[in-house]
């Protein structure tokens, strides 16, 4: 099974740095989610709270003739989960439902995070895309 | 103690004065010779968007932990750590942090276990310095590497593990998780696993008091008076009780540990840090499910 190109391209990112460096990459990621759609931010009811998350992140998927689109808000505070989610909205933007549904459960342990960020903490974006990945199967089906 | 203790007039009712520094003392404190600023939090990346100035971070996921063994660092790691972050014996400690000082208050403990004697906490923590409008900065502070001792960690004084919870039945326990993890209720949305533990519910007799409800809206710690009625009279606890108290890692559990006995004095308190991902888990320890705390099993 093949990773799509834009999430392949982000593991070579993190992998190409170590340590120190490849924990400012997540901050810069973090620094680039971008805001909640004005309709998600009225509507609570659109989006969907990740519990495996230590912070509070909530997540919104749409699928479009032109793939697939995810959302998500977390708080300032919580730069590690901001960045894991910023990672996905990159990462996943465009792709078909199908490639969504194929791309790896564990492709956030391909990051080379666990050791700088702690497995229980990488375990919150493992949530996240599985929430994103049943959103998507979800609306697909529907 | 080779810093001046911060001698505010509201430190002054509690069991343990010298423990509490709060942000104004500790602004016009940094710096000072021998003092040594910690910033502790849930968020491994929170310290790098900005922190005290001069202050080091440490993480208790990555640095406290041994990467192998469900356990602390040992001695030796106790000392590099604490070496390359530039802390000796001597030093005096300030730990600050995220969520009421959830975290700083862990790592203050473990520091604890290796008799680590002048450690203090940031009343209010990293938030109430925020929320005053203080510096924070981004600019990684200049370490001179110490020479930390290596010392053997007491594993007996302030941490509990499952054998000695298993002994300690009849004696006070408190649960310092949320109610629903109390009960024993799934908070999981259908179709996801619930992780980290085997079983819900609680230890029996363990009382719940989640462990947010010694913070005040400003994330400070509440009055003694106030203090006072939620674990004595309302968890039932007395001030010579020997008390275990629990969450589901040991981190919330820490900062009651830090309350019940700095700041009301009760002595030998435990921390129990395999709480509920070890009991919870493991064969054939007594469970009770629901919100009342539930009768001892007998033996």
């Amino acid at each position: 099974m093949s990773l799509p190109r834009r999430l392949s391209d982000i593991r070579d990112e993190f992998l190409e740095l170590e340590g120190e460096d490849r924990l400012q990459l997540l901050l810069e990621f973090a620094g680039e989610l971008p805001e909640l759609p004005e309709r998600l931010k009225s509507d609570p009811g659109m989006t969907e709270r990740v519990d495996e998350c230590q912070a509070p992140v909530f997540i919104a998927l749409d699928l479009d003739a032109e793939g697939v689109h995810m959302y998500a808000s977390a708080p300032r505070e919580a730069p590690t989960t901001r960045g894991f989610a910023s990672i996905l909205v990159q990462g996943i933007e465009g792709l078909t439902a199908e490639e969504l549904r194929d791309v790896p459960a564990d492709y956030p342990q391909m990051l080379g995070l666990n050791e700088l960020v702690s497995p229980l903490r990488v375990r919150g974006m493992t949530g996240m895309l599985g929430r994103a990945k049943r959103q998507i199967a979800l609306k697909s089906a529907a | 103690m080779a810093v001046t203790t911060d001698t505010a007039a509201r430190f002054g009712q509690f069991a343990h004065p010298e423990r509490l520094v709060s942000t104004e003392w500790l602004a016009e404190h940094l710096g000072d010779p021998g003092l040594v600023v910690v910033e502790s939090d849930e968020d491994v990346l929170l310290y790098e968007t900005g922190h005290i100035e001069g202050a080091v971070k440490i993480d208790w996921h990555t640095e406290l932990n041994d990467p192998v063994t469900r356990d602390y660092l040992d001695g030796e790691g106790f000392a590099e750590l604490l070496s390359r972050k530039g802390i000796t014996r001597e030093s005096t400690i300030v730990f600050y942090g995220d969520k009421s000082n959830w975290w700083a208050a862990y790592a203050l403990w473990v520091f604890t276990l290796f008799g680590h004697s002048d450690v203090r906490l940031l009343d209010g923590g990293r938030a109430k310095w925020a929320a005053e409008g203080r510096e924070l900065t981004t600019e990684k502070p200049s370490i001179e590497r110490s020479d930390y001792p290596v010392i053997e960690r007491d594993d007996q004084s302030v941490r509990a593990f499952k054998d000695d919870v298993l002994a300690h039945l009849g004696n006070p326990l408190i649960d310092v998780r949320s109610p629903e993890e109390f009960s024993g209720e799934r908070t999981t949305a259908p179709a996801y696993p619930e992780e980290g533990a085997l079983r819900g519910g609680h230890i029996p007799s363990a009382q719940n008091v989640p462990w947010g409800k010694a913070a005040a809206e400003d994330g400070t710690f509440r009055s003694r008076e106030e203090l006072e009625a939620i674990y004595l009279d309302g968890a039932g606890l007395k001030p010579d009780d020997s008390v275990i108290a629990y969450c589901r890692i040991g981190e919330r559990s820490s900062h009651t540990w830090f309350v019940l006995t700095h700041l009301l004095g009760l002595e030998g308190v435990r921390n129990y840090d395999g709480s509920w991902t070890e009991w919870g888990s493991a064969v054939r320890v007594p469970i009770v499910k629901g919100s009342e705390p539930g009768a001892v099993p007998g033996r």
